[in-house]
């Protein structure tokens, strides 16, 4: 399977998630700069944590005009898995490939620690390597994870299984419903705040984050890969 | 040319935890007068005359980019010209 870590202008997770993709999960995987024309060469789309375009105007709001994600909106649209990550899932919901928006933390703290994390659903290309209402330690860090949605899309995220991740425990950012993460209703784009790709080996605290890079790569085999 | 002045403000049901947290402080320097605060944006937007209506072109740059609609509301004010 073959990855594409998109690369805008302050992005600055995208090589911890190059390593995660390469070194841990043995998958291949390539940086493709925001200008970039075509993504249909990859398999799987992650967008990266940092701070796009220096987070001017709202968080993601510039990244979301880059030319890379018109191709992004296209592999979405064709089912390809499309993960983003803290500052990619503010892109997401800019790019309204994901319903809802962020706001400031409501202790309007930058929160960098590691969380506990609960499996809300593990029906997903992205969650399948869990158990159900499993809590699993991914690090969290920053300022605007304060997801906030109307009462009606909060009701259709509950009802389509959307919500993929909540906290577990202390809510650090205020987020509507402790959503920590959340699915497009076709299921195949994840936008999530906690970092998976900082947690893919024990020797970092946690490897828990590794199985959701897993269950990516084992959704596509299964779906892709034809077995005599 | 034109200045547009344009606020984003975040919506009524929204909750600011900037506001909020300015709120508290005003009320800690004795300004208990101060029954709510919401902090918004002020831009200044200036413009060549457009081939379409300014209104149209506005209103299209603020629910596009300038202000995300889920959060928050918009309001604008034209002022005619600026000279060089």
């Amino acid at each position: 399977m073959k990855f594409a870590v998109i690369v805008f202008p302050g992005s600055n997770c995208d090589i911890d998630m190059y390593h995660a993709i390469k070194d841990e999960l043995g998958e291949e995987v390539e940086y493709v700069w925001h200008d970039a024309e075509d993504l249909s060469g990859y398999d799987g789309i992650l967008l990266p944590g940092g701070f796009s375009y220096g987070d001017y105007l709202r968080c993601g709001a510039i990244a979301r005009f880059s030319n890379v994600m018109k191709e992004v909106v296209k592999a979405a649209g064709e089912g390809k898995p499309v993960l983003g990550v803290c500052n990619g899932f503010q892109i997401l919901l800019e790019a309204g490939l994901l319903p809802g928006a962020m706001q400031r933390n409501t202790n309007l703290k930058f929160m960098c620690r590691t969380v506990g994390l609960r499996i809300e659903n593990n029906e997903t290309m992205f969650t399948n390597g869990f158990v159900p209402n499993e809590t699993i330690k991914i690090p969290i860090a920053h300022g605007e994870g304060n997801y906030y949605c109307d009462d009606e899309t909060y009701e259709q995220l509950k009802e389509n299984g959307q919500i993929a991740f909540t906290y577990a425990g202390t809510n650090p950012n205020g987020s509507r419903g402790d959503i920590a993460g959340i699915i497009n209703e076709k299921g195949n784009v994840l936008g999530m705040m906690p970092h998976p790709e900082r947690a893919v080996d024990a020797l970092l605290g946690s490897a828990d984050g590794l199985k959701l890079f897993q269950s990516i790569v084992k959704h596509w085999r299964d779906s892709n890969v034809v077995t005599a | 040319m034109m200045k547009v002045k344009i606020y984003v403000t975040l919506r009524e049901s929204v909750l600011d935890p900037q506001g909020t947290a300015v709120k508290s402080s005003l009320h800690a320097m004795n300004y208990t007068e101060v029954q709510d605060v919401r902090i918004g944006k002020y831009l200044e937007v200036t413009m060549e005359p457009t081939e379409r209506p300014l209104d149209e072109v506005v209103k299209e740059m603020c629910e596009k980019l300038l202000a995300n609609t889920v959060i928050e509301d918009f309001e604008y004010e034209v002022e005619e010209a600026v000279t060089r």
